[in-house]
């Protein structure tokens, strides 16, 4: 068993070495070399200023801004997750109804009016940086009003900054967020 | 389920079609060098007639020599089953206690550029046993414990060794069946390596570029703090993310650099990463009965394993995928539209990416816990009842559908000898496999290989309900209560990884016992299956005729996936029953 | 059928349920219930005690009718260990010591290397080897066979077995066998079964049972705490009962009986079986080597054709076989007098007058004398020198067609004819080995099922290729010797084969020791006997195939039950689970598809199924599934349809009526 122990001590170092750093270390240079702005967190910036990443969903409270999803973290990237809620937890059942009533509240909708699921339900990194299209279109209104421009306009923006499905049928089709409260800024602004 | 899933699942199939010959070819002449050669028929294709005749040797001899002289091990010492489990523990013991010690001194270390503080010891322990046994649940968050240097240096280290070690595992039985009157059943060490250098490291590399490619982050900054654009504060994490996220699929690992695991967008950025990441995970479980094929030299033998796998792995599939499409039946009541429409993105979303949606989230989660995995990119817990009993059920199966890299072939080979035994008795012969007698001595080790994940699951799980300081974990008592609990020790025994996360696992209680059942979860049928191998590679073999129960036909894949459903189902029916079962049936 | 009731109760002693793990877990779990029955009867309502009584009740019954099956498989091998016994009867021996003196001794006091003399009217006192003399012995006390056999001191006919009986003549036996380990009490004991073994397979079965066990017990066992989690207590009754049912009881109750009664279906053919590994390994075989005479041909030639040389006429050279072989009583003569009588029409009547001249081993001819023509009929050589010797010439015609016969295997009889002086061959009697009707057929069978058949014989190997041909086998060795014997079996071997055979001589005594199944004929020597793992007592070597069928047929009836048995589960989980939490979590009810009427009902009858579905299955069990000589193949997917599905589907029918049977008696 010694010979076996030494043998899996050696062996573990040079695991290490070689996995735990080479490897990293070269794909970190290959990456940066060829794909730097991937490698670095597609980086958004305004003005020069970094106002987050691309992939990663911010908050966004206010009837000028479309609203994000709801999200366990509150859009804060280090702790990301999600609510872990059980699908007959009567916490999520009435985070579900709460959230529903708001949205409905906000966006001036009547008291029955159907709300589009992913408007009520938290995502699983609580950073998903997108919302459906059916919930952006039942947004534009209210952010069109808070904004000054007509909901065609916002509804175009909308239509902008929709990502496909990735190879037309992979996933689903999203609105993103953050690009689509940029534009929206760069418009008014 | 909308056209676009159906196509989703088909493109998926379309290319673990075409991958597993080239993957399982590749395989079998990885493991088939000269000191272990498989084959002696020299008109058989596999395998080489002379040393070392594997695809790549140019470049991958030299530095595997260089590995042998390094790590001072002699390549041409055959070991007997004996010796070759003990290398197995032997690396395992030097790697839990070296993690362990990496993640108490990380503070200490380089790398750690968002100077985190040395990780809990109880966490520490965890953690280690459970990045060896290949097992890879999350008891921490990633971002806020783990510095880059544990990460990639401790973390991603083990997710790949810990492939190896079941590839190595997987391959030594297969020569088991294989040999006659043998006493050996390779070189773990050589085996060991062979995995590493020539299939889990060059698929990793090509696979963190693609993912990189695809938005992934690979870098060794500080997070960056900045101002949203709504004034509010924002993090971007950095790190080393997508080399150790493709051996984190490829290995069938599952840890998550972030809590979030592959539901963070830098781990999964797209529909398209998705698809890859549930390929990556599937490529090699599903490959190595390929393999199986070339070493029998009977493909059929292959495909029979195979087709029990993708019945068990499909059907599972496509019950999460139309659980979680059809929604969560209590929302309906708050005027929530879950109907998959123009515009709306349909389903259970709860726990769930917008970019993934409902289809693609329960696809992952059927192959990650098919798989042993345990990566997941939406919140198991939240999942429908049903659409989660199906990840639940998946692990109980011994995760076997495909299962783990290595992991996955063992246990179906297990799987096979019983359903040998049981029903190969029905021709009229003592019951062979590959032409081996199934004896007293392999049906005592495979009886050992299914009770372990039994025993300790149930077990702790039902001293858990009842141990109020273990009970007092669950968040909302009740069915899903008793669900989370299962789902910990069914995660940890059958080294998946997963979590039903709403069960607060991180208290000395489930490190403990959870670290515990990882281990005898892993390593006792591991000793069990290599203790196997060497009692059937010291038989003859008997000539395959026409009295012979046939392994390589549909029939036996049915067989197959018939007892080990069964088997399984008999074990864990009364628990399922009393937690998503009826959790389901009261909606 | 009595005995074997009694004996089901006197087997409930724990040390003799505890070798069978299944069934002494499933008494353990009866005397607990009974024990609650007991204890709570005064506080428990009357529902309740109905309920626990009768669940108690029909554990027990699962218990007995598990024994029962066991005694009832005993049972049929004890009448026949009553008569052997009848036997084995002490008796008086005459030994002669080495000094000439005579000596009286009783039988149970012999040792080995004894001389006993046994005079006609006695009854041989010991297993030993004849020395002197040659008497006939009534074997029928072991063999069943009342027609005496010959027993003779030198040669392979030398072996007496205790217990028979000298009907002529005197014999010097000299003892070979102590008392109490002679051939007849070890028959004794493997008809009764009393020091059976558990065979390999059994062994593994009973690990893999045992495995079974321990998953239900520890699934049943930890139902508990998650039932109280989900505030739905279960009582201890219930979970015994459903315990019971979901350990694999049904092949747990038959395996010993499985067991036995195969032992005793190779008693039944006069078979002895000296282990039941044998009796496996003979399922496991895939070579057989089977002597050429006697097993595969019919112990002499016979004519099959008359060939005249040019210018005789067919009927003319019958006629003449016909005369010239009435006065051959050898199985060759007679056979000729038949085909020309049944071929040519021709009438097997005397000639008034003739001379009749018999076969002679000097002559090697036979024919018969009228009226001065002569006519002869023997070997080709013996015929040729007798026309040779009276002047006559010998045609070239002949010569080629008695070359062509023995070319084929065949053996050449040469008949001519001495008319006024004149010399004539008319022509040859083909004469061949006859295969046994019915054994192509049998080889075919064989072979689809995946064994191999090797006939051996001392022919050479042109001879023997033909035959070989005709009768089906796939392979022969010719001009075998012991030597040649071993060496095939330990090649078959080498690649992985398990090999039968038969034998009977001394020299064969090494490879019977070899082969996986050696099968000695009872006629046989003693070295013999004790060499091969299994004795004939008819004596018949044709009969290996039937062991092996019958080997076959005892691993089928295991399989298929376990099968069964394990397949059986799903439907009990499905009455029990919803019946136990019905009260609390009535969702479960969805699952209750039988839609049994009340949960104790619903148990019960799971409960009363499992124990009924033993009893159905004892005469399965005893008879064996139906043996069909088909490929593995074939064999499974009839196998899994009827005990895998049938296993599935069968409970929940069994189930269903039985709770209709329980609610109408007004449990509930």
């Amino acid at each position: 068993m010694r010979s076996q122990l030494v043998a899996g001590l050696r062996t573990f170092l040079v695991c290490t070495v070689l996995l735990g750093l080479a490897y990293p270390i070269a794909i970190t240079a290959m990456a940066q070399l060829a794909f730097a702005d991937h490698a670095d967190g597609s980086l958004v910036e305004r003005d020069g200023q970094v106002i987050g990443s691309r992939l990663l969903g911010q908050a966004f409270d206010g009837a000028e801004w479309f609203h994000p999803r709801p999200s366990a973290s509150g859009y804060d990237a280090l702790a990301s997750g999600a609510t872990n809620l059980g699908p007959t937890n009567p916490d999520l059942l009435a985070a579900v109804e709460e959230s529903a009533v708001a949205y409905r509240e906000e966006n001036g909708l009547d008291p029955g009016a159907a709300v589009p699921v992913d408007a009520v339900t938290s995502s699983g990194s609580g950073l998903d940086p997108h919302i459906s299209a059916a919930n952006a279109r039942l947004q534009a209104p209210r952010v069109a009003e808070a904004r000054g421009l007509t909901v065609q306009t916002v509804l175009g923006l909308v239509e902008d900054h929709t990502d496909p499905q990735a190879l037309g049928f992979l996933g689903e089709e999203g609105v993103h967020v953050l690009e689509l409260n940029l534009a929206l800024d760069e418009l008014t602004s | 389920m909308t056209a676009d899933a159906w196509a989703q699942l088909a493109l998926l199939v379309v290319l673990l079609g075409v991958s597993i010959p080239v993957l399982g070819t590749y395989l079998a002449r990885v493991y088939s060098d000269a000191h272990t050669t498989l084959v002696d028929d020299a008109s058989e294709p596999v395998g080489p007639s002379g040393a070392g005749a594997a695809p790549g040797d140019r470049i991958f001899l030299p530095v595997e020599r260089a590995l042998y002289r390094l790590s001072g091990i002699d390549p041409t010492a055959e070991q007997r089953w004996t010796t070759y489990a003990r290398s197995v523990l032997a690396f395992s013991v030097v790697s839990v206690l070296g993690l362990y010690l990496l993640q108490r001194i990380q503070g200490a270390l380089p790398l750690n550029p968002n100077e985190l503080t040395a990780v809990a010891p109880a966490t520490a322990f965890n953690t280690a046993t459970s990045f060896v046994t290949n097992t890879n649940w999350q008891s921490y968050s990633g971002e806020s414990t783990m510095s880059y240097l544990t990460q990639m240096g401790g973390l991603a280290v083990q997710n790949f060794v810990s492939a190896a070690v079941g590839l190595a595992v997987a391959v030594a039985l297969m020569r088991g069946l294989v040999r006659r009157r043998s006493g050996t059943l390779g070189n773990f060490w050589v085996d060991l390596t062979r995995g590493l250098v020539r299939v889990l490291l060059p698929i990793s590399i090509a696979g963190a570029l693609v993912f990189v490619s695809l938005g992934m982050i690979q870098n060794v900054n500080s997070n960056v703090e900045a101002v949203g654009l709504a004034g509010a504060p924002v993090a971007v994490p950095g790190g080393p993310l997508a080399s150790q996220e493709a051996i984190k699929q490829l290995g069938t690992n599952g840890g998550g650099f972030f809590n979030a695991n592959a539901a963070h967008p830098f781990s999964n950025p797209s529909g398209l990463s998705n698809l890859l990441s549930i390929y990556l995970l599937l490529v090699i479980p599903f490959s190595l009965t390929y393999t199986f094929g070339r070493f029998t030299k009977d493909r059929r033998q292959g495909f029979a394993v195979l087709g029990a796998m993708v019945v068990l792995w499909l059907g599972s599939a496509l019950a999460a995928m139309t659980f979680e499409s059809d929604g969560n039946p209590q929302f309906d009541r708050y005027g929530v539209t879950q109907q998959a429409d123009d515009g709306v993105v349909g389903g259970n979303l709860e726990g769930k990416e917008i970019r993934f949606g409902s289809p693609a989230s329960g696809l992952y989660a059927a192959s990650t816990t098919g798989t042993s995995t345990g990566a997941v990119n939406s919140a198991h817990d939240s999942f429908t009842p049903a659409g989660g009993a199906v990840s639940l059920v998946n692990m109980m199966l011994g995760e076997v559908s495909p299962g783990g890299v290595g992991a996955g072939l063992y246990g179906v080979l297990v799987f096979a000898l019983f359903a040998v035994f049981i029903a190969g008795l029905m021709v009229g012969r003592t019951p062979e496999y590959l032409g081996k007698k199934v004896q007293g001595t392999e049906i005592k080790l495979a009886t050992i290989f299914i009770l372990v994940p039994s025993v300790l699951i149930l077990c702790f799980a039902s001293v858990a309900v009842l141990l109020p300081t273990a009970a007092s974990s669950i968040l909302k008592p009740g069915p899903h209560g008793l669900s989370e609990i299962v789902y910990a020790y069914t995660s940890a025994a059958n080294n998946n990884g997963s979590a039903f996360g709403g069960l607060t696992a991180s208290t000395d209680w489930y490190d403990t016992t959870l670290g515990v059942t990882m281990l005898a979860g892993r390593f006792l049928p591991i000793v069990a299956v290599l203790a196997i191998a060497g009692s059937l590679a010291r038989k003859q073999r008997v000539p395959v005729g026409p009295g012979t129960f046939p392994t390589n036909t549909p029939l036996f894949a049915g067989l197959l996936t018939g007892v080990i459903v069964i088997i399984v189902g008999l074990t864990y029916f009364p628990v399922v029953a009393l937690g998503p079962i009826v959790e389901q049936l009261s909606l | 059928m009595r005995p074997a009731l009694a004996d089901s109760l006197r087997k409930l002693d724990p040390r003799h349920m505890v070798r069978n793990p299944v069934m002494f877990v499933v008494e353990v779990g009866s005397v607990y219930v009974t024990a609650l029955f007991v204890v709570d009867l005064s506080s428990s309502t009357t529902q309740e005690n109905v309920f626990a009584g009768l669940v108690a009740l029909w554990l027990w019954f699962t218990v007995l009718f598990a024994n029962f099956a066991e005694a009832m498989a005993e049972g049929r091998g004890k009448a026949q260990a009553d008569s052997l016994r009848a036997a084995r009867a002490d008796t008086t021996a005459h030994v002669r010591r080495p000094d000439g003196t005579m000596e009286e001794v009783s039988s149970s006091k012999l040792a080995v290397g004894d001389l006993v003399v046994v005079s006609a009217g006695e009854a041989i006192p010991g297993d030993g080897t004849v020395v002197e003399g040659i008497a006939s012995v009534d074997e029928s006390a072991i063999t069943g066979e009342s027609a005496p056999v010959i027993r003779e001191s030198g040669g392979d006919r030398s072996a007496v077995t205790g217990g028979t009986r000298v009907l002529s003549d005197q014999i010097v036996v000299e003892i070979t066998a102590k008392p109490g380990e002679t051939f007849l009490d070890r028959m004794i004991s493997l008809v009764e079964g009393a020091d059976r073994q558990k065979t390999p397979n059994e062994i593994a079965l009973n690990i893999l049972l045992a495995g079974l066990t321990i998953i239900f017990l520890l699934a049943v066992v930890t139902l508990q705490p998650f039932a109280i989690y989900s505030d739905a207590r279960q009582d201890i009754v219930v979970l015994v009962a459903l315990l019971v049912c979901l350990i694999p009881t049904t092949i747990g109750a038959l395996l010993s009986a499985i067991g036995i009664a195969g032992m005793d279906r190779l008693v039944q053919r006069n078979v002895l079986a000296m282990s039941g590994r044998a009796v496996e390994a003979a399922g496991d075989c895939q070579t057989l080597l089977l002597d050429k005479t006697g097993t595969i041909t019919l112990g002499n030639r016979q004519a099959a054709a008359f060939l005249p040389v040019p210018g005789v006429d067919e009927l003319e050279i019958a006629e003449a076989a016909l005369r010239s072989s009435q006065a051959d009583e050898t199985p060759e003569g007679r056979s000729i007098v038949t085909l020309a009588v049944e071929r040519y029409g021709l009438r097997d009547e005397p000639v008034p007058g003739a001379e009749l001249v018999p076969f002679t081993a000097q002559t090697r001819m036979s024919g018969i004398d009228l009226d001065g023509t002569s006519v002869r009929k023997g070997a080709a050589d013996a015929v040729k020198r007798w026309v040779q010797a009276e002047g006559g010439e010998v045609p070239h015609a002949m010569e080629t067609i008695a070359h062509g016969i023995a070319s084929e295997g065949g053996t050449p009889l040469a008949v001519a004819e001495r008319r006024d002086g004149a010399l004539r061959v008319l022509g040859v009697i083909h004469l061949k080995d006859v295969v046994k009707s019915g054994m192509r057929e049998r080889f075919d069978e064989l072979r689809r099922m995946g064994i191999r058949t090797v006939m051996i014989t001392g022919d050479n190997p042109l001879t023997a290729k033909a035959i070989a041909e005709e009768a089906g086998v796939d392979d022969f060795l010719a001009e075998a010797t012991p030597e040649d014997k071993m060496a095939l079996i330990r090649s078959e071997q080498a690649g992985g084969r398990l090999v039968a055979m038969t034998g009977d001589g001394t020299n064969d005594a090494p490879a019977l020791a070899q082969a996986d199944v050696g099968v000695a004929m009872n006629t046989g020597t003693q070295a013999a006997k004790e060499a091969g793992n299994m004795i004939d007592l008819d004596s018949n070597p044709t009969k290996l195939i039937e062991i092996v069928e019958i080997g076959k047929q005892l691993l089928i009836t295991r399989g298929s039950l376990t099968t069964f048995s394990i397949a059986n589960d799903v439907a009990k989980y499905f009455a029990i689970i919803p019946a136990m939490f019905s009260g609390v979590l009535p969702a479960l009810e969805d699952l209750n598809v039988m839609k049994l009427s009340s949960a104790n009902s619903a148990i019960l009858s799971a409960v009363i199924f499992n124990a009924l579905i033993i009893v159905g299955l004892i005469p399965l069990a005893l008879r064996g599934v139906r043996f069909q000589p088909l490929s593995a193949a074939a064999v499974l997917r009839r196998n899994l349809l009827i005990y895998g599905l049938g296993g599935l589907v069968a409970p929940f029918i069994g189930i269903k009526l039985i709770d209709l049977v329980v609610t109408a008696l007004g449990v509930n």
